[in-house]
């Protein structure tokens, strides 16, 4: 079993199956003791469900006991495991009012499993999920079109949602890696292929999932924001993460966005010797030879990133009031905080209807997403979001929390 | 980069983080695994010279090899220590045979706790909570914000992603900063391995029974276990029925749990 595990999230319009698949998902698995199944399969009896037939929709709740606490939990991390992995799934909400944690959750996904009711097809919230999504880069989709069973495993009805469903993410700049359709309460193609549907040739939902790959490093395009400055022994080390590519000792970088010129000479870790580089993800300190850094600045291999105090973005307004344009904003891109303003507004939509509400519009209304001009007090380091995730997405906060997220056009 | 170093950089880098945000910080240390854990992460963060001090709540009821313990490494590591009591409440006589456990735990941990940020004035906590010791955990930001009575509103909780973290905003008393939130107890008991950590001798398996949390002695209960090492609580716990592992391991584990999570005041 690979060491690495796999986050996924679930997501799909409410009723469409969410719980009922992640039962199946732990019961298939062989993830439920004896114990729990049993006390599953009586509750599901309580509520008229006949001979032992399992309601899975329960499991969920009987793993996280929400009923007695009476909290619904938003970004609850469960866990199961197949023969290649362990994945922890991100339970993200699907309601309007809960968009700030299905995003929260959603942000730390890096596969998503989409669900859609095979009778009824895309929904609102169905919409809404594609959205965030698309905006927030996740590229690893699986649609699941669910409940087949009642459908009678029609691949007419199948095609056609497909089609429709397939039209909706390509618009949003995802392509889904499978569509498969299944039933998650009878369990057709979710750990087993179904007999039902033998016109459908491709994987099961547990072979999708272990096609999944985990994040991987680019050889291309490094960057390493500084996070602080540490005075160790009399040195001026600078610490960060590196966020994209491969730092190495000896390498020519420049420091943006001022543009001057250093070289790497040390990578510091503490009780490490001779660390000759380090990939994405990784947390160290550097020196220089040259200026001392300071927080906010970007350490590249090459000048390739955008050095603007203008950015056009895709954001996605998180909270209950509405934003007017104009009102002062703190933009925060990797370790990067500016004061900013949201000068024009190019056009609003709620993302559960694809209509554009308004162009050249004033205001930003609560759940709605945006195509906007910030316009920063000086100058930062961005990429566009195709390009590196990393430096091209951002927050926007307002008196200390976050209000907005975007991705940089 | 292996999952172990993984989960090590994030941890490094929500410390640095909270460091560069808040200089009135400080570092909860139960002297439990997980809080050791954190420690030895802030080690690390700072290349071996923690910044800022290291408060420890004494309720006057840990155990004593508790104590030792944390005497022992606050000095290896060249520890600033403060050590937060509630004196009041303790010469009061304020303690488990004497109203309940949760009043018990309100005066000589949660008013300890207020106690000492208040006379250090401290804007920022970091605490060693892990997502999954219980459901209502998974709830927690990383970064998540107090007001004047420790209250934790998890209904509307501040958004959080893309590790952009809250800054400090209006009516807020302290910021709880959380950088093992997203590490299983298997995590850390594999970190503790691989680091070979100081871990209290409480851990570990005596006639049967060893502790899987540690806290005040007359509120805490062993569990029948053979594990005398590192390895064998590995094994222990990998080896569990996975829905008890299914993201809430310790949840069962005794009341006294339930009664922690009533006072999220303290954790
Ligand atoms: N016939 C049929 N019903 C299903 C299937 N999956 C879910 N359901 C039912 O659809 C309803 C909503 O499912 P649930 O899992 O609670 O949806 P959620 O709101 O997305 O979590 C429940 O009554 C389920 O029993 C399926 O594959 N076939």
């Amino acid at each position: 079993m690979e060491e690495r595990e796999l986050h996924l999230v679930i997501v799909g319009h409410v009723d469409h199956g969410k719980s009922t698949l992640i039962g199946r998902l732990f019961y298939d698995t062989g993830c439920l003791s004896p114990s729990k199944i049993e006390e599953i399969k009586e509750s599901s009896a309580a509520e008229g469900n006949e001979d032992g037939k399992i309601e899975f929709a329960h499991v969920m709740d009987c793993l996280k006991e929400e009923r007695d606490q009476g909290i619904t939990i938003d970004i609850a991390h469960t866990f199961f495991n197949t023969d290649r992995r362990r994945y922890v799934i991100i339970d993200a909400p699907g309601h309007r009012e809960f968009l700030k944690n299905m995003i929260s959750g959603t942000s730390q996904a890096e596969a998503a499993l989409m669900l859609v009711d095979a009778e009824r097809g895309v929904e609102e919230q169905t919409l809404r999920h594609c959205h965030v999504l698309g905006l927030l880069g996740i590229r690893q989709v699986a649609v699941l079109l669910n409940k087949m069973d009642l459908t009678g495993y029609s691949e007419e009805t199948f095609k056609t949602v497909k089609a429709k469903i397939v039209e909706v993410l390509s618009g949003l700049g995802i392509t889904p890696s499978f569509v498969i359709p299944l039933s998650a309460m009878e369990g057709d193609n979710v750990a087993t292929r179904s007999e039902n549907m033998k016109w459908y040739d491709g994987p099961t939902v547990l072979e999708a999932l272990d096609s999944f790959e985990s994040a991987k490093v680019l050889e291309r395009g490094m960057r390493f924001p500084v996070q602080d400055v540490y005075d160790i022994d009399g040195q001026s080390v600078a610490v960060g993460r590196v966020e994209a590519g491969i730092l190495r000792v000896g390498e020519e970088v420049f420091i943006l966005p001022d543009n001057t010129k250093a070289h790497i000479k040390e990578i510091k870790k503490y009780l490490e010797e001779d660390i000759k580089e380090a990939p994405a993800g990784d947390a160290i300190g550097i020196t220089l030879d040259g200026q001392p850094l300071t927080r906010g600045q970007i350490v590249v291999d090459r000048v390739d990133s955008k050095i603007t105090d203008t950015v056009k973005a895709n954001i996605f307004w998180m909270v209950d009031k509405d934003y007017t344009r104009g009102v002062p904003l703190t933009f925060k891109c990797a370790t990067q905080d500016v004061k900013c303003t949201i000068d024009k507004i190019f056009q609003r939509f709620d993302p559960a209807s694809i209509e554009v509400v308004e162009r050249d519009a004033s205001v930003i209304k609560p759940s709605e997403v945006a195509e906007v001009e910030i316009k920063l007090d000086k100058k930062v380091v961005v990429d566009s979001f195709d390009k590196i995730q990393e430096t091209g997405r951002f927050v926007l906060e307002h008196d200390g929390f976050t209000v907005a997220g975007g991705i940089i056009l | 980069m292996d999952q172990l170093t993984m989960l090590e950089n994030k941890s490094i880098f929500i410390i640095r983080e909270a460091y560069a945000k808040y200089k009135d910080i400080a570092l909860l240390w139960s002297v439990g695994k997980d809080s050791t854990t954190l420690l030895w992460l802030c080690q690390k963060a700072f290349f071996g010279k923690i910044p800022f001090p290291v408060i420890h709540i004494d309720t006057g009821y840990k155990f004593p090899q508790m104590y030792e313990f944390r005497d022992h490494y606050a000095k290896e590591y060249g520890l600033n220590l403060i050590v937060g009591r509630n004196k009041e409440a303790i010469d009061g006589g304020m303690g488990p045979g004497k109203g309940s456990k949760l009043d018990c735990c309100n005066e000589l941990k949660t008013n300890a706790l207020k106690q000492t940020i208040a006379k250090y004035g401290f804007k920022a906590l970091l605490l060693g909570i892990r997502r999954d010791e219980h459901g209502i955990r998974a709830k927690e930001r990383v970064f998540s914000p107090r007001d004047e009575n420790f209250r934790w509103n998890y209904e509307d909780q501040p958004a959080e992603l893309w590790d952009q973290y809250k800054s400090e905003s209006e009516g807020e008393d302290h910021v709880r900063v959380h950088p093992i939130l997203h590490m299983t107890e298997l995590d850390i008991w594999k970190y503790v391995k691989r680091e070979n950590l100081p871990i209290s001798e409480l851990y570990f398996s005596k006639e049967g029974k060893r502790f899987r949390s540690i806290g005040c002695e007359p509120c805490c209960g062993p569990v029948p276990s053979t594990a005398s090492n590192v390895d064998e609580i590995i094994d222990e716990i990998a080896n569990a029925t996975t829905s008890e592992r299914a993201g809430r391991a310790q949840d069962k584990e005794d009341a006294y749990t339930m009664q922690k999570l009533r006072s999220l005041g303290y954790m």
